[in-house]
């Protein structure tokens, strides 16, 4: 029993990393990604092909090679100094998922009819007014369902980190294993994580059904 | 001096032209009603009015005021263009409204952004324009619980809202059933009583002829012919409005 409370502690702890570099994540990649759809939307061709082949370069590679190449790629190749682990972490974290992010930006921005543009327009708005007080709650209204389902993935790829070296709970339980022998801390972070993507699906559900009252 | 004159508007998509010198005027409190087959150029030429379209060559006035002049490659300055877009009003085919605001709100929404006056006169206005397209009752709703014709019936209250000098009509009915398109062609019908300058491109034929001064049949992106229902209806001269009338007037 005394056992199991320290394993808790221990793995609270290593929980800790994981919910900041989730919370990192989210706070940065959110808005880049924004930024990011409207460089993939733009009418601007080289910058449309420029942003959309980056996108096909992130999304097609496996995010842990990612984490690899920015924590050691400047010291191998350009003899800079090593970043810190953490830091290599957000950046890698946040190009990844606001690559994601802007695709399903792109998406929900897209599906909004022209038309709610056009009646906008017609009744004398600006661009700015249009976009923020007609067009984007419908985004975020048929964005919800898809972004539940990639920070959910966020929360358990957050475990990708422990590949450099930054001690989030997957490697604290691996700890146990290798200094005692003990693998069931391994299985227990599982709970960990089905906890937290359960309070997640109970905050995005509120969020859907919050929205319910209208259809576009 | 007429409310609106249009002077020869060209327009081309991809070095098609849609519309191939348009001239009409339009007097205070008149109902123009432009009729002619699919392709004909009759949306794009109310989408050039309210410069959801730039029109490449032709002038537009109001009020003897030119407010447009299409020159090729120019620049449009967008704060400019949308004042000029207020002196008409749209209604669309497929209505518009926006989905995540009640009724009362879809009518409030452009005029408070606007500031067009205080809050409270704006509600107040809205209101009324609410009951004279008769959903007083439906104040609270979202555009989902309405149905088609109560949709169309906001977005017309909603266009009067900006207070327009002209309303224009594109195929306001051509999206409902059958059964709806009365409660809103009624609606329209008592703007015109009550002095209200319209443009209506429709495929009602019935509602043209009883409700119109004036008909402009467009064809291939010219005005065929142009007249009063009874000359268009009753007397058409040229060869296409006569073939375009008898498939449309054409009982089953």
């Amino acid at each position: 029993m005394e056992k199991f409370l320290s394993v808790t502690l221990d793995l609270s702890k290593g929980f800790g990393m994981t919910l900041k570099i989730f919370a990192l994540t989210l706070l940065f990649a959110l808005p880049l990604g924004l930024i990011i759809s409207f460089g993939s939307m733009s009418k601007i061709r080289p910058l449309r092909w420029l942003t959309r082949t980056f996108v096909w370069i992130i999304r097609g590679t496996p995010l842990m090679l990612q984490l690899i190449i920015i924590y050691y790629g400047p010291g191998l190749l350009y003899n800079l100094d090593v970043l810190e682990r953490f830091t290599a972490v957000m950046i890698a974290f946040v190009i990844n998922y606001s690559c994601y992010f802007s695709e399903i930006f792109r998406g929900g921005i897209e599906s909004v009819p022209k038309g709610q543009y056009e009646a906008g327009q017609v009744l004398g708005m600006t661009k700015p007014q249009i976009f923020f007080k007609v067009i984007l709650l419908q985004v975020i209204k048929k964005i919800v369902p898809p972004m539940s389902n990639e920070i959910i993935t966020l929360v358990k790829d957050t475990s990708l980190a422990r590949i450099i070296s930054v001690y989030e709970v997957i490697w604290q339980a691996q700890n146990y294993i290798k200094l005692e022998g003990l693998i069931w801390p391994l299985f227990y972070t599982g709970a960990f994580y089905l906890a937290f993507s359960g309070i997640l699906t109970l905050i995005f559900n509120k969020l859907e059904s919050k929205m319910s009252y209208f259809r576009s | 001096m007429p409310i609106l004159e249009v002077n020869n508007i060209r327009k081309f998509f991809n070095n098609n032209e849609i519309l191939k010198g348009i001239s009409f005027s339009l007097e205070q409190g008149e109902v123009l009603s432009i009729i002619g087959s699919s392709g004909s150029g009759k949306t794009t030429l109310l989408r050039c009015l309210n410069f959801l379209e730039f029109a490449e060559e032709g002038t537009i006035s109001v009020n003897g005021k030119k407010i447009y002049t299409g020159e090729k490659n120019v620049k449009i300055n967008e704060k400019d263009i949308r004042t000029k877009r207020l002196h008409f009003g749209l209604v669309f085919q497929s209505f518009n409204l926006f989905p995540q605001y009640n009724v009362l709100k879809n009518i409030t929404l452009a005029p408070e952004l606007m500031k067009l006056d205080t809050p409270e006169n704006i509600e107040k206005k809205a209101r009324g324009l609410i009951d004279r397209v008769g959903l007083s009752e439906r104040i609270n709703h979202y555009p989902c619980e309405l149905s088609g014709g109560q949709q169309q019936r906001v977005a017309i209250a909603r266009a009067l809202a900006m207070n327009p000098d002209i309303l224009c009509f594109d195929e306001p009915t051509s999206a409902l059933d059958p059964e709806l398109t009365g409660e809103v062609l009624k609606v329209i019908k008592e703007l015109k009583d009550s002095g209200c300058t319209m443009i209506v491109v429709t495929h009602e034929m019935e509602f043209a002829k009883n409700v119109s001064d004036k008909i402009i049949f467009m064809s291939d992106g010219i005005i065929e012919e142009t007249g009063t229902p009874q000359q268009i209806f009753d007397n058409p001269r040229s060869e296409k409005t006569k073939a375009f009338l008898s498939k449309s007037l054409e009982k089953i």
